[in-house]
């Protein structure tokens, strides 16, 4: 199979969504003539016209707000969001108006938007370019939140996205956009509320959101030789939540590791970890282990930077601690 | 733009029913306010739009069904003078699933219901000046002829969503009627208070749209600017701006007695009660005597009682209903 960055899964769902229904439209800050910060919109205003990718001023509320009205009016808006921290300026938009509309309208109203935005962890970016906080967005019903960490999956989940008849905010890992895999040339799509089990195994759950999938995915290869095996699940969609993928894990394995880059408090992974409690209390073989970043904002520091985030030492040093392995 | 003296019979819309219209308005809100104050049945926040009667029903009246309409809170003016049915919009004061919105929004969502044009009504200040450029871009782009009108307060124009809005909407030259309904006061503070521009309309006009002043207490002069800009909105030219001049009657909320205005501002106000003047021309020009008004008055009254009645007697939505109202579900 050919072998694509995040990058380019990106834009080919958005390509082949919008030659599919001409009522998609992007809009965002530099998505049009200058590409998309990031060149996930490269090359669409030559091919679809500027009717359909309308670069916007700075004006996170007026993307999100000028998006609502579109999707009212019976458009398919692809808002981009530059940085996730910019969406805290439209919040009112995104969860005070877009995820309540279609409930206090008494289900009158329908609200097609894909908010597409990025978190910079991990490049440098500074406390106010690198924020990951999903538990925003979670905690407001009416809004969809998917979290790919793969090109394959990223394709297909945007595809869903986009053919969603309710607002999504999808999240992206800038660290991730220069990521190659698989993605067939076929067309295909990945329902939402689908977690997927990335590696098989039966002595440990790890479950690990967005970025963080891969650092799992390193635990996992070190746990290997050391003849323990674990599984990794990749939730994948936020809300909805597969808890069943997950419960069905944890009962096989007793126990459980999970890993995302959001501040632990009242986190995903706080989320997740009371869900398996209120549903699989009695498989637990002991606490359940929590890799996060830590309660501070993100130092600009390079070298600080990564001593701040997830990576697979720190998760294999929390297997260690908790499960009494010797690793 | 001032528009004195128009000769009644050269209007293409029956005087009496503007009159009509905005005496369902006001009979409406009186009632509203008593269930309220005196009876005790109806809770939670209701922004009456008392006064400003001139504004719905000129702006409206100028507008076609399938027209867009998108507003704030204070939304009930909005809603009947774009004509929603009264016992529907009165159910939803009452929170019951006859109601617009099924007794979901209430008061300040109460004027949602596509099938009358009215798409949004949101209760965050200035929320839907950027929306309503979306609803235009959405008509622009499918090349509908299909007006959007977005009205607001005097507060509004204060937020970031004012100026982002107003600023894209120029910009793109999306197809919309802004409508400030300046009536003086943001919530309890005098707009001379919060206002750093000269006028709304300067500051309007800084984003390179025509802007219009009316007087918001005067339905004929507001249809009249209405009516010119409409046409010009449903040519897909970009953005027009009207700011109504008026006065609430009453405080922000139903709640509210008021009681930081100047009396004299008050009572200068009143004078020019939206309702009076144009009764008065109305008896003038002779197209109706006292008796005419009062049984217009007792017609009004009646339909209000009515939809009260329906309201009463309509069941609140099952609770276990509410999961499927989140997401839409195919």
């Amino acid at each position: 199979m050919r072998e694509i960055t995040f990058v380019e899964a990106l834009r080919e769902a958005i390509k082949e969504e919008m030659k599919r229904d001409e009522k998609i439209i992007v809009l965002g800050e530099d998505v049009g003539r200058y590409g998309g910060v990031y060149k996930v919109t490269q090359g669409l205003i030559e091919e679809f016209g500027e009717q359909r990718v309308l670069d916007t001023p700075i004006s996170e509320i007026a993307i999100i707000g000028a998006a609502a009205g579109a999707a009212l009016g019976g458009l398919k808006p692809i808002a981009e969001i530059m940085y996730m921290d910019f969406a805290m300026i439209a919040l009112d938009q995104i969860v005070t108006q877009i995820a309540k509309m279609r409930f206090m309208s008494g289900g009158q109203l329908k609200i097609p938007i894909v908010i597409r935005t990025q978190y910079s962890l991990g490049r440098a970016h500074g406390s106010q370019h690198s924020q990951f906080f999903p538990s925003w967005f979670v905690n407001s019903p009416g809004i969809k939140v998917v979290s790919p960490s793969t090109p394959y999956d990223a394709k297909g989940l945007l595809k869903s996205s986009i053919r969603e008849e309710n607002p999504v905010l999808f999240i992206e890992s800038g660290v991730l956009y220069r990521t190659k895999g698989n993605v067939p040339e076929e067309e295909y799509t990945i329902p939402l509320g689908k977690a997927d089990i990335k590696k098989k195994g039966d002595d440990i759950t790890i479950i690990a959101v967005s970025r963080c999938l891969n650092e799992a995915i390193k635990a996992s290869n070190i746990l290997e030789e050391k003849g323990i095996s674990a599984e990794v699940i990749d939730p994948r969609t936020l809300i909805p939540l597969d808890i069943n993928t997950i419960l069905s894990s944890v009962k096989k394995t007793g126990k459980v590791v999970i890993v995302a880059d959001d501040v632990k408090f009242c986190s995903i992974t706080s989320e997740i970890a009371m869900q398996i409690i209120e549903n699989a209390f009695d498989y637990l073989d002991g606490p359940i282990v929590r890799i996060t970043s830590p309660p501070l904002p993100v130092p600009f520091s390079p070298e600080l930077e990564k001593m701040y985030m997830v990576d697979e030492n720190k998760i294999i040093k929390g297997i260690q601690q908790n499960f009494g392995y010797k690793i | 733009m001032e528009i004195k003296n128009i000769p009644l019979n050269e209007l293409d819309v029956e005087p009496i029913n503007l009159l009509k219209k905005m005496l369902q308005i006001r009979k409406f809100e009186e009632k509203i306010e008593e269930l309220f104050l005196v009876k005790g049945t109806l809770i939670g926040p209701a922004h009456l739009y008392l006064g400003q009667e001139a504004i719905a029903v000129g702006i409206c009246s100028a507008l076609k069904k399938d027209d867009y309409v998108i507003t704030s809170y204070r939304c009930h003016g909005h809603a009947i003078a774009k004509g929603v049915n009264i016992k529907k919009l009165m159910a939803e004061m009452f929170g019951k699933e006859t109601g617009t919105c099924k007794g979901l929004g209430g008061s300040m969502h109460a004027a949602i219901s596509p099938e009358d044009g009215l798409i949004y009504a949101t209760a965050i200040v200035g929320s839907q000046i950027p929306i309503a450029a979306g609803l235009a871009l959405s008509n622009k782009y499918l090349n509908r002829k299909i007006a959007t009108v977005c009205f607001f307060g005097d507060g509004a124009v204060n937020t970031g969503a004012f100026h982002e809005g107003m600023n894209l909407a120029s910009l793109w030259k999306l197809p919309v009627l802004y409508v400030c309904e300046n009536n003086l006061y943001a919530e309890f503070t005098h707009i001379t208070r919060s206002l750093s521009s000269k006028s709304i309309a300067e500051r309007a006009a800084s984003y390179n749209m025509k802007v219009f002043i009316v007087d918001g207490n005067d339905v004929i002069s507001v249809y009249k600017v209405a009516k010119d800009c409409i046409e010009k909105i449903r040519n897909l030219n970009g953005p027009i701006f009207i700011e109504a001049r008026t006065y609430r009657m009453k405080g922000h909320g139903v709640y509210d007695q008021a009681k930081y205005r100047d009396p004299n501002e008050v009572n200068e106000w009143l004078q020019r009660d939206p309702i009076r003047i144009f009764k008065e021309k109305l008896i003038k020009e002779k197209l109706l005597d006292e008796e005419g008004y009062k049984k217009l008055e007792r017609e009004v009254i009646n339909e209000v009682e009515d939809a009260v009645r329906f309201a009463e007697e309509s069941k609140v939505l099952e609770f276990n209903e509410l999961e499927k109202l989140v997401y839409f579900e195919k």
